[in-house]
């Protein structure tokens, strides 16, 4: 294509994307080699919501001792007792993982205090072992569920490659955050999980945006091939793609750096989400589209609901 | 297509003209492009008001507080208990203000937190306080009259926030089916001996199955037609076994819910009754799904004490003493409760059959014998347990009745994996005691009651055991969360900063990057957020800290409608278009991508409310609530302030 015939179609410099679609596969795919092996090989780092057990936090009045707080844990029957500081030297996190009663943070708050110790109980969670079962199977139902509708969605909205592209792109996602977590080992909990069905939709977003534009430019645009509408459109939506994606990055890491330990999970898997989001709505979303044949015939078919709405602002 | 000349689209695509530049920005203008009627904007202004009032409940921060309420709820709390209270504050040097009774209960107000606990502190100590009233801590909105008036309230906090109690209870419907199966069991026979069907034996399996023998097919026969009279509910099933003939009888899956709904239920009730026991001002007592029950229980401080009365998870069977010379089979050996009579008397034998459940027993109180002064303990029964009570006492008379407390504990116990590593398991254990043992002296009814009792406190002691063992099926313990008050606090504090920070960042993004369109936006954006409160203040949402990290999140997000509508109109900037026509076409443009793009993420939001719990549900909501507003603000929030700067008039160039 010419630089005159190009200024024509669109006034955006476009970047030549799909030239490196083979580059990015191999990323993508290498991304979620070590994504999948990390899951099954080291596996989530399951929180307390998940796995049951108890978890206290403590505030001490001066900087505790840990090890002394584990031998009077363990004098009083709670060897496994993981004990750690939280934040500051006064702040104690206590763990118990494996046993999970009701009245079990009574009898750790009963050895703490034996020695006439000043503590404050910050915060108590226990989570008996059949709450944490059914949570991890529902979160698991909730995200397929998720994503079945999504992509019916989209299928309905757009066309079927694309509703393919936008699940494959989503997939890609939560996978890849997911093996972050597995890999690092970072405590995977229920916030974690809102996040991850949060990246869903942010990734979904940039997709829809995307195949949108795409949609748009095969109808408008008719002599240039395939890669070339893609290029085009994905050229014309950078600039958004940017702009929204910073601004998102700009909220999640004031959250991160201001927004305290519960929701630190929370903004990490989200900060991931938004950059691998970002990532696959440009390479995982378009280069499926690439790899299903995508061309202008699939889009032939007018479609009527955009007439309507272009009453409405 | 032809340098300069540009297609002008309108509202009827039959009204288009192929036309010079300047012409078409003239038409433009001529067709008021770019201004809304007024009723638009006095729309979105209406609504901006409107959500200012209602998030408005929200900047006035509430004062610690103690609330007033009277042990029973026949007390009257009026100004003569203010009085009382306010002069023990006064003597205690406490300062206090806003005191405020409404007949059901009084509120006083302090200045700080500290002054609020030592008020708790001081009027527990009253001896005579502490009697006749339920003293708790609370928190007293201060929202102007005017607003209140109009119905605005604050949004609730959650208890992340607020500190507090969360505990999540298990039913065990289980055993209630079991109970159930037990009598019926025991009803059968009855019903077969009544229609002489001669039974070889009946027995309870695990699955809840009762399995009944017979030596031939017609008893069973027989049998079988009895129970499905009597027993519409009973599934049967014949079975034919070395010769041996089986009738099977199980409850239906609508009868096996039907006992769930009823056990779920009356454990609400009691939980209702035990909570109101604690004082605490805004409890919450719900069921969640088939056999679960949530307690929240904000600023409880005191956990152990919350969870003693909670969790005292009883149950009682009433039996009578089996006589000396009955079957081994028959009856069973229990030891008393209460250490003294166990020194002393050891245990008793009880029959195997119970007379009535806790399920029957409706109340039980304390008293004293208005005759003798001796103290007693008045037992209700509701009418089914009446008639079982009558039916078998008055053939009893002067034989002794047992009442067995029931409690459940929890052991652990240590079992090898198929990994070999060694994996506790909470077994549940019941442990079973006589609280009562005494003569029967005539046949009883839905009212009587137990004297002989050593002392008063003895006799409290009964009617409290009694009553919590009213429960139709025991409880269990599968979650609990408590948060102290200073890391509700501190949560605020971080959730007020992240949105701040956030928020901030945003701003100055977007007036940098797209100047006075930017501007425009951040207007939208700033009353995005005060919608956004103003819905959930409505809607009585909580708020919970991953509620916050929603609002935070809903900020990044919201501002991804401008940036579409923005990048639209550069775009049509660059292909040359007018700079009103850009903005028209822009919005436009921009507008179905928008929708697209939301209704997604609303699905999503709308699965993570149906399947997350507490904090998650939290983050759903105000995700889902930001979505909807957003869309409004960005959209048509945004148009109103570009047009009333651009709108209508000429522009060389826009500052975008």
């Amino acid at each position: 294509m010419s630089e005159t015939s190009e200024k024509q179609i669109t006034h955006v410099k476009v970047i030549d994307f799909m030239a490196y679609r083979k580059v990015a596969t191999m990323l993508s795919a290498l991304l979620l080699i070590v994504s999948i092996a990390s899951l099954s090989i080291n596996g989530l780092k399951f929180g307390l919501d998940f796995t049951g057990g108890t978890q206290l936090e403590l505030a001490f009045e001066s900087p505790a001792n840990l090890n002394q707080l584990r031998e009077q844990l363990a004098s009083a029957g709670f060897e496994d007792a993981v004990v750690v500081y939280f934040g500051e030297e006064t702040d104690v996190m206590v763990r118990l993982q494996q046993e999970a009663t009701a009245d079990l943070g009574d009898k750790v708050m009963e050895a703490l205090r034996a020695d006439g110790a000043k503590i404050t109980l910050k915060q108590l969670e226990f989570v008996g072992p059949q709450v944490g079962e059914e949570l991890r199977d529902d979160g698991g139902l909730g995200m397929l569920f998720a994503l079945a509708v999504v992509m019916a969605y989209v299928a309905f909205r757009f066309q079927f490659k694309f509703s393919v592209g936008a699940v494959v792109a989503l997939a890609h996602d939560v996978i890849i955050v997911l093996g972050f977590f597995s890999l690092l080992q970072l405590d995977f909990d229920l916030t974690v999980l809102a996040a991850v069905l949060a990246v869903i939709g942010y990734s979904l977003n940039d997709t829809i945006v995307v195949s949108d534009r795409i949609r748009e430019n095969f109808r408008r645009v008719r002599e240039s091939s395939s890669a070339e509408v893609i290029n085009i459109s994905l050229s014309e939506t950078l600039g958004r793609t940017f702009v929204t994606s910073l601004t998102t990055l700009l909220v999640l890491i004031a959250l991160f750096l201001v927004g305290g330990e519960i929701i630190h999970g929370f903004s990490i898997a989200l900060i991931v989400g938004v950059v691998v989001g970002t990532y696959s709505s440009v390479y995982v979303a378009a280069n499926v589209l690439m790899m299903m044949n995508i061309n202008r015939q699939d889009l032939m078919e007018p479609i009527k609901e955009g007439e309507e709405f272009d009453e409405l602002p | 297509m032809p340098e300069g000349v540009y297609r002008c689209q309108y509202r009827d695509p039959s009204d288009s003209y192929e036309l010079s530049n300047a012409v078409c920005a003239f038409v433009w203008i001529l067709r008021m492009l770019n201004r809304y009627p007024l009723w638009k904007y006095l729309l979105v202004a209406f609504i901006v008001v409107l959500g200012a009032i209602y998030a408005a409940p929200n900047l006035y921060a509430p004062d610690p507080a103690i609330q007033i309420s009277g042990q029973s709820s026949a007390m009257v709390i009026d100004d003569r208990v203010i009085k009382r209270v306010s002069s023990l504050l006064d003597k205690g040097g406490i300062k206090h203000f806003g005191e405020q009774a409404t007949g059901a209960n009084a509120l006083i107000r302090f200045h700080s937190l500290e002054d609020q606990l030592a008020a708790k502190a001081l009027l527990q100590r009253d001896k005579s306080m502490q009697e006749s009233y339920v003293i708790a801590l609370n928190q007293a909105a201060t929202t102007p009259e005017w607003l209140r008036s109009m119905g605005a309230s604050p949004m609730k906090l959650g208890l992340d926030l607020s500190g507090g109690v969360h505990f999540l209870l298990e039913v065990d419907t289980a055993s209630a089916v079991a109970k159930r199966q037990d009598t019926n069991a025991d009803e059968l026979k009855a019903k077969w001996r009544e229609g002489r069907v001669r039974y070889r034996g009946v027995s309870l399996n695990k699955e809840q199955v009762i399995s009944a023998r017979f030596d031939d097919e017609e008893e069973r026969d027989k049998a079988s037609s009895i129970a499905g009279k009597e027993f519409p509910n009973l599934t049967r099933l014949k079975e034919e076994r070395d010769g041996k003939f089986y009738l099977l009888l199980s409850l239906n899956e609508l009868a096996i819910r039907e006992i769930e709904d009823y056990a779920v239920s009356q454990n609400l009730t009691t939980l209702r009754n035990r909570v109101n026991e604690l004082g605490v001002s805004e409890p919450i007592v719900q069921r969640q799904g088939r056999n679960r029950i949530v307690v929240e229980l904000p600023g409880v401080q005191d956990t152990a004490e919350a969870k003693r009365v909670i969790g005292k998870t009883a149950n009682l069977e009433f039996r009578l003493e089996a006589e000396s010379n009955a079957l081994v089979s028959s009856k069973e050996y229990f030891e008393y409760r209460s250490e003294e009579d166990r020194q002393r008397f050891g245990g008793a034998y009880l029959e195997k059959k119970l007379i009535i459940g806790g399920v029957n027993v409706s109340g039980a109180k304390s008293s004293f014998d208005p005759e003798t002064s001796q103290p007693q303990v008045n037992i209700n029964l509701d009418s089914v347990g009446g008639t079982k009570m009558h039916r078998v006492t008055r053939n009893a008379v002067s034989r002794k009745m047992g009442v067995l407390f029931i409690e459940q504990k929890t052991r652990m116990e240590y079992s090898l994996n198929e990994d070999g590593e060694e994996v506790a398991t909470p077994v549940q254990t019941e442990e079973r005691r006589i609280i009562s043992l005494a003569t029967i002296t005539t046949a009883l009814g839905v009212q009587f009651r137990i004297t002989g009792l050593e002392s008063p406190a003895e006799a409290s002691e009964l009617a409290l055991l009694l009553r919590a063992g009213a429960l139709a099926a025991p409880m269990y313990f599968v979650q609990e969360s408590t948060i102290g008050p200073s890391l509700g606090e501190e949560n605020i504090e971080l959730g007020k900063t992240s949105v701040m920070w956030g928020l901030g960042f945003v701003l100055v993004f977007m007036l940098v990057y797209y100047r006075v369109f930017g501007f425009a936006a951040n207007l939208a954006l700033a009353a995005n957020m005060v919608l956004l409160v103003a819905v959930m203040s409505i809607l009585g949402a909580t708020l919970t800290l991953p509620g916050i990290a929603g609002i935070v999140l809903t900020v990044g997000m919201a501002v991804d409608a401008n940036v579409l509508i923005f990048s639209r109109i550069r775009e049509e900037l660059k292909n040359g278009m007018p700079p009103q026509s850009a903005i028209n076409s822009g919005f436009d443009r921009a507008f179905t991508t928008i929708l697209d793009a939301n209704i997604t993420t609303l699905i999503v939001a709308i699965i993570l409310y149906a399947i997350g719990s507490g904090p998650v549900k939290g983050f759903a909501v105000t995700l889902s609530i930001g979505i909807l507003t957003s869309m409004f603000t960005a959209i048509m929030g945004t148009r109103s302030v570009v047009n009333l700067i651009y709108g209508g008039r000429r522009v060389e160039k826009l500052m975008i």
